[in-house]
């Protein structure tokens, strides 16, 4: 998709919501899981699975798919509740979240849930995979593009400074990753745990074009990922400046929801939240 | 029956730390962004001087602790099993194990009953993997009074060593008096018996001693041997089961491949002892996501699966 109208942003935010409200009943249902990394998520991959990528459900292994890959695997159920909600698989599904014999386990597994690209959960191998998908593009002169979305505690790994200087390396310009820059991980603020700024001067001295946008609007998501796609020669990196949780009052920038499910009270207080959001957003259709 | 005591071995294995810590100052903890978890943050409180977080970065804190030990620091390094043995295979072959260096590895969530996150997290493969490198000794406690003594004991003796524990809390085993005399390298026989031998290691001991009881209302009575170092193996009191006792069921939340049945295997096989012997673990296989019981049922690593191969084996 290319243009877009100032309704259809509405409706991408409305559906961002829909997706925070299974994201908090998977986990409720669950009682395990990361609730802040999913919901701090969730905007970005509205934007591309609901308007940038080239992709059909029906057909999840087109060669000629644009391929997503959840390096920070335990946003699994972020991740799943927008396949179900884009027609990957039923959206029924989403309720067996982690349990035994069921479809949905804890992290993304790419033999049997349709629509995942990489078995991830281990965190810093994604940058890594979607080099090899860009490498492999460019050998079989395919356009499809490459996303791939990282923690920024993940890019702590050793292995992602290694496929950054790859992806630089070999420009490919047809991968596009993002850091979900949400300032936490989970002994804390990464700032204490190991020091990450300057996020972007890191990225751009291996050689990445670098963008840096707020990681929850989606008009500029969407206006990030189609320059990314544009720009030649260089891997470019989307820095989504985000909030942990985000879109839920007490889960917000909370250390404690990074992989706490929420109780009852705490799953009823969210969905009213979220209601009420998703109220005032069709309000303005 | 009484009700049992549950304690979580992490929490041990944080008290013993912050015990250790005191006795030994070239003691240094690090751990990769999972202190809450593996809860060496009990130690980082008490002496925060000498805890290194290192961040999401595991191949850098392995090398990290190997340096350190090099100059008379004695680390203790942790983070889930799946990240401290797998993911830094040649940092720990290299600079830990070939180094012949100081370092204590002691890993949290081995094993299936970590549940559900999934694979990502169930390492079932850590004792094969630190089991085949030279000069590694290869811990897996059962309890957390067991834990709390091993941790002492990695601390007392020289070099390289690997120890796991599940993530659930455990009923307690022992009392402090049973740990006393414990050895690196000497299994320990919980309770005896003349039909059977269980020879379990860290969370199957407990199902073991349950399959005891059951086995001892049909007649049969079952040894149970704690088997908490797998490296180097207690030879010895493997062939005094053989002799004992009819047969021989390993039990471990680990591969059937290269762990504690393996090793057992290994000696029976060399010794030249003909025995019923059967290997209990995951069968080959990587499992899934689901709460830990349903998922030993499924894996069929519990006590009603111990007591069905017991009786199996000992019929055949
Ligand atoms: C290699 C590896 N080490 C440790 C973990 C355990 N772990 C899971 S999530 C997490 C923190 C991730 O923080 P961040 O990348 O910032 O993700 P987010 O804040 O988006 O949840 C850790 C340490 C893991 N999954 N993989
Ligand atoms: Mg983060």
């Amino acid at each position: 998709m290319t243009g877009y109208d100032a309704k259809d942003i509405i409706k991408l935010n409305l559906k961002a919501v829909k997706i925070r409200k299974h994201i908090i009943e998977m986990l409720y249902r669950a009682k395990s899981g990361h609730p802040g990394g999913s919901l701090s998520a969730v905007d970005a991959l509205v934007a591309l699975y609901f308007f940038h990528m080239k992709l059909n459900p029906k057909k999840p292994h087109d060669p000629n798919r644009d391929r997503f890959i959840l390096s920070k695997g335990h946003a699994a159920p972020a991740l799943y509740a927008v396949l179900a909600e884009r027609g990957y698989f039923p959206v029924e599904e989403l309720k067996k979240l982690r349990m035994i014999n069921c479809m949905l386990q804890g992290h993304p597994v790419c033999t049997y849930i349709p629509g995942v690209e990489a078995s991830t959960g281990s965190l810093g191998h994604g940058l890594s995979f979607a080099n090899g998908v860009a490498l492999a593009g460019k050998l079989d002169k395919k356009n499809y593009n490459v996303y791939a979305m990282l923690g920024d505690g993940e890019t702590g790994e050793g292995q992602v400074w290694e496929a950054a200087a790859v992806a630089a390396h070999y420009k490919l310009d047809n991968l596009t990753a993002m850091i979900d820059r949400n300032f936490l991980q989970i002994d804390g603020y990464t700032e204490d745990v190991l020091k990450l700024e300057s996020v972007r001067d890191r990225w751009s001295s291996f050689g990445w074009n670098t963008i840096e946008i707020d990681g929850h609007d989606i008009e500029k998501i969407i206006n990030a990922l189609k320059e990314a796609n544009t720009h030649e020669r260089q891997p470019t990196m989307i820095i989504l400046n985000t909030t942990k949780g985000k879109g839920v009052s007490f889960m917000e920038n909370n250390v404690d929801f990074h992989g706490v499910p929420p109780n009852e009270i705490e799953r009823n207080i969210a969905i009213e939240e979220l209601t009420h959001a998703e109220k005032r957003l069709e309000a303005t259709l | 029956m009484s009700k049992k005591v549950m304690v979580n071995p992490r929490n041990a294995y944080g008290e013993a730390l912050i015990e250790l810590g005191n006795k030994y100052n070239n003691l240094v903890v690090l751990d990769a962004d999972l202190s809450k978890s593996t809860k060496t943050i009990m130690f980082a409180k008490k002496y925060p001087d000498r805890f290194f977080e290192m961040g999401i970065a595991e191949a850098n804190m392995i090398t990290t602790a190997a340096g350190l030990a090099s100059c008379g620091k004695l680390p203790f390094v942790s983070t889930f099993a799946v990240f401290a043995t797998g993911r830094v295979y040649d940092q720990i072959r290299m600079d830990i194990a070939y180094s012949n260096a100081n370092v204590k590895i002691f890993a949290t969530h081995g094993g299936i009953s970590v549940g559900k996150d999934g694979v990502s997290h169930q390492m079932i493969e850590d004792i094969a993997l630190m089991r085949v490198l030279p000069n590694m000794t290869v811990l897996a406690p059962s309890d957390a009074i067991q834990t709390g003594k091993i941790v002492h004991l990695m601390a007392e003796e020289h070099g390289p060593m690997y120890a796991r524990v599940g993530r659930a809390d455990a009923p307690l085993i022992y009392g402090k008096k049973d740990v006393e005399e414990m050895k690196i390298g000497k299994g320990m026989v919980v309770e005896d018996g003349s039909d059977i031998s269980f020879i379990s290691c860290g969370t199957m001991v407990e199902p073991a001693l349950e399959a005891r009881k059951t086995l001892a209302k049909q007649g049969i009575n079952a040894r149970v041997v704690d088997m908490h170092t797998i490296k180097p193996i207690d030879e010895n009191l493997i062939l005094k089961c053989v002799k004992d006792t009819n047969g021989i069921i390993t039990a471990e939340e680990h591969s059937i491949i290269g762990g504690l049945g393996a090793a057992v295997a290994e000696i029976l096989a060399e010794k030249n002892f003909s025995t019923k012997f059967l290997r209990m673990g995951i069968k080959d296989t990587f499992c899934e996501s689901g709460t830990p019981s349903d998922l030993l049922e499924k894996y069929q690593l519990n006590e009603k699966h111990m007591v069905k191969n017991a009786k199996n084996i000992l019929k055949n």
